[in-house]
């Protein structure tokens, strides 16, 4: 029985629409013209427990609506979805007591209140044990190194402080399941690392199952073995990431600077990306030609005076896959 | 039980973020306290140079006017949350975090906040129902304490229904929640008064639909011990606060269905 079960999931949404100006809303009033936004068609997967997910898509691919039904805020119209043998929707406070969300947008916390005050506050809510509490509130605060924030309110928190806070807030009632909501957006490089290495950390040594939605597709290379790509409604690839790279973009960049003015190259597999006085860019695929013999047929034939290989950036493959699911935002 | 030490320690949160700012609550509560004594003032001034009102003495309508504005501050003290659902939690999107916690949303909203700066109101209905007693020389005696507890606690109930109603609606629009002013803000101005000076349709609007008099009118004539000029039995005068309690089960119904609405159109 795996922890997330999710199956021919469907979700339509009504959307009032309205003719601009007041004339219009005053129309709106009288009769409403609505039209229909299938937010999900057919999702189907499901998630091991321990599992690290990272859940990709362009804006309105239906990422969201997917997360809101995981976590029971929202009922789906037709189709199964279980995590730990609850249906979510259904007996919302017994699920959410298990599960731990974080909004990358929002704040769980009290704006106003010191974060240690909000903690002790969330224990209340989710009525965890004291001495449970305890040792799980310090384990946290060690790890996302919040000593010296408990005191201050959340509204002087940095961006990133305020983010390593919202994690522990997730966690302290320990969820076996985490959902990340963008939890790096916004974030400077140093928050982003540490949030990254916390939740890798979270998964690998406590078997916290984590599914993870993130447009910064380092998140993705740097925590998810699995990739989940939504686009339309449905699920366009589920496979690990290095198998979604093989199938949509293996083609691997090499740059030369030559010594004199850049030749042609023509061979098999090889294209010319860019060209720029001594400088050259090539796309190769590997399958064809590798890069030790492509390296050894050039610097046989030219002066060459630097050389080094690229793999596409994971962005780009993203990209490539999205436009050939058309499935890049309207 | 463990619902209401939740209640407390949601309490104490909301006070500390408060006392963050005591400079402006203390002015916050100053200002309850005068722009809603203001209107007794001027009712004092008429009644000094006019006389009594269809029957109605000065510590009459005091009477009236002190026990709705104490049920009125106890239930905007209680209900803050729903007052402010359409603006702070529809809008935001924020209901979603409400619904991500283990615990009930309609105990969730009582918890989130308790603005200290009710005192105000609050303490000009005590001083008012404190001038109505030496206006009109009454006797507290044990049965007519009991009585106008009981009537607080209808009272409260129905503002803290109205309240719970208007954030109901924000589950459908949060464009035009003002209308539910007329019923609160207008159903407190309205109820200060002793009903009989008003006209038929609009009694029956405050007995029968919203019922405000049952909250105010009826059970503070029993306390003034005074027979209803419109002919309501003496033996049902202390009863009617039950209403407050129905109506407030009735729009927790109301909120019930709107919840369901929410989670199944997510908006």
């Amino acid at each position: 029985m795996p922890q997330i079960l999710v199956q021919d999931l469907a979700k339509t949404y009504r959307v009032a629409e309205r003719d601009p100006g007041v004339l219009g809303a005053l129309k709106g009033l009288v009769h409403r013209r609505w039209r229909t936004v299938e937010a999900l068609k057919d999702v189907s997967f499901s998630l091991e427990a321990g599992e690290l997910l990272g859940f990709i898509g362009p804006n309105g691919a239906g990422k969201s609506t997917t997360i809101k039904i995981l976590s029971g805020i929202l009922r789906p119209d037709s189709g199964r979805v279980e995590v730990g043998g609850l249906v979510p929707y259904q007996e919302r406070i017994k699920h959410v007591a298990r599960i731990g969300v974080v909004f990358g947008q929002r704040t769980q916390l009290w704006w106003d209140l010191p974060v240690i005050d909000g903690f002790d506050l969330l224990r209340d809510i989710y009525r965890i044990d004291p001495v449970c509490y305890a040792r799980t509130r310090d384990e946290l605060v060690a790890l996302l190194r919040l000593e010296r924030l408990l005191d201050q309110p959340v509204r002087q928190l940095s961006l990133g402080q305020r983010m390593r806070a919202e994690i522990a807030a997730a966690l302290l009632h320990e969820p076996d399941v985490l959902f990340l909501d963008e939890p790096t957006i916004g974030l400077d490089a140093p928050s982003k690392l540490a949030v990254r290495e916390f939740v890798k950390r979270l998964n690998r040594e406590r078997g916290v199952t984590v599914l993870l939605t993130t447009h910064d597709m380092h998140d993705i290379e740097a925590l998810a073995e699995r990739v989940i790509v939504i686009g339309h409604g449905q699920v366009l690839a589920d496979s690990p990431f290095e198998a979604l790279r093989r199938d949509v973009l293996r083609e691997r960049w090499l740059f030369i600077d030559f010594v004199d003015q850049a030749p042609e190259i023509d061979l098999p597999g090889v294209e010319v990306r860019a060209r720029d006085g001594r400088s050259l860019e090539l796309a190769f695929d590997p399958a064809v030609v590798g890069a030790p013999r492509l390296i050894a047929a050039i610097t046989a034939d030219y002066a060459v005076e630097d050389i080094h290989v690229e793999q596409p950036a994971i962005e780009e493959v993203i990209a490539k896959f999205y436009d050939l699911h058309g499935a890049a935002e309207a | 039980m463990t619902a209401l030490f939740l209640l407390t320690r949601y309490f104490s949160a909301s006070v500390r973020g408060q006392l963050q700012y005591p400079g402006s609550t203390i002015l916050l509560a100053a200002g309850q306290f005068f722009t809603t004594i203001i209107d007794i003032v001027a009712a004092w001034a008429l009644f000094a140079r006019f006389g009594p009102v269809q029957g109605w003495t000065f510590g009459d309508i005091a009477m009236f006017f002190g026990m709705i504005s104490v049920s009125f501050a106890i239930a905007d003290f209680l209900s803050r949350g729903f007052d402010m659902f359409g603006a702070h939690f529809i809008k935001t999107g924020d209901f979603d975090r409400v619904l991500l916690r283990p615990r009930s949303a309609a105990l969730q909203l009582i918890g989130y906040d308790f603005r200290l700066a009710r005192i105000g109101r609050l303490a000009q209905g005590l001083i008012v129902i404190g001038l109505a007693t030496a206006s009109l020389s009454l006797e507290w005696d044990a049965a007519k304490v009991g009585l106008a507890l009981w009537t607080i606690v209808g009272g409260v109930a129905l503002f803290v229904g109205l309240m719970v109603f208007q954030a109901t609606l924000a589950f459908w629009t949060v464009e035009s929640l003002e209308v539910m002013n007329v019923l609160t803000y207008g159903g407190v101005q309205a109820a200060q008064f002793p009903l009989s000076l008003y006209a038929g349709w609009f009694r029956n609007l405050l007995i029968f639909i919203v019922p405000l008099g049952c909250v105010a009118y009826f059970p503070v004539l029993a306390i003034l011990d005074k027979p209803d000029p419109l002919g309501a039995p003496a033996w049902l005068l202390p009863l009617t606060p039950a209403a407050g309690l129905i109506f407030l089960a009735v729009s927790f119904l109301a909120w019930r269905f709107g919840v369901s609405k929410y989670t199944s159109t997510g908006s």
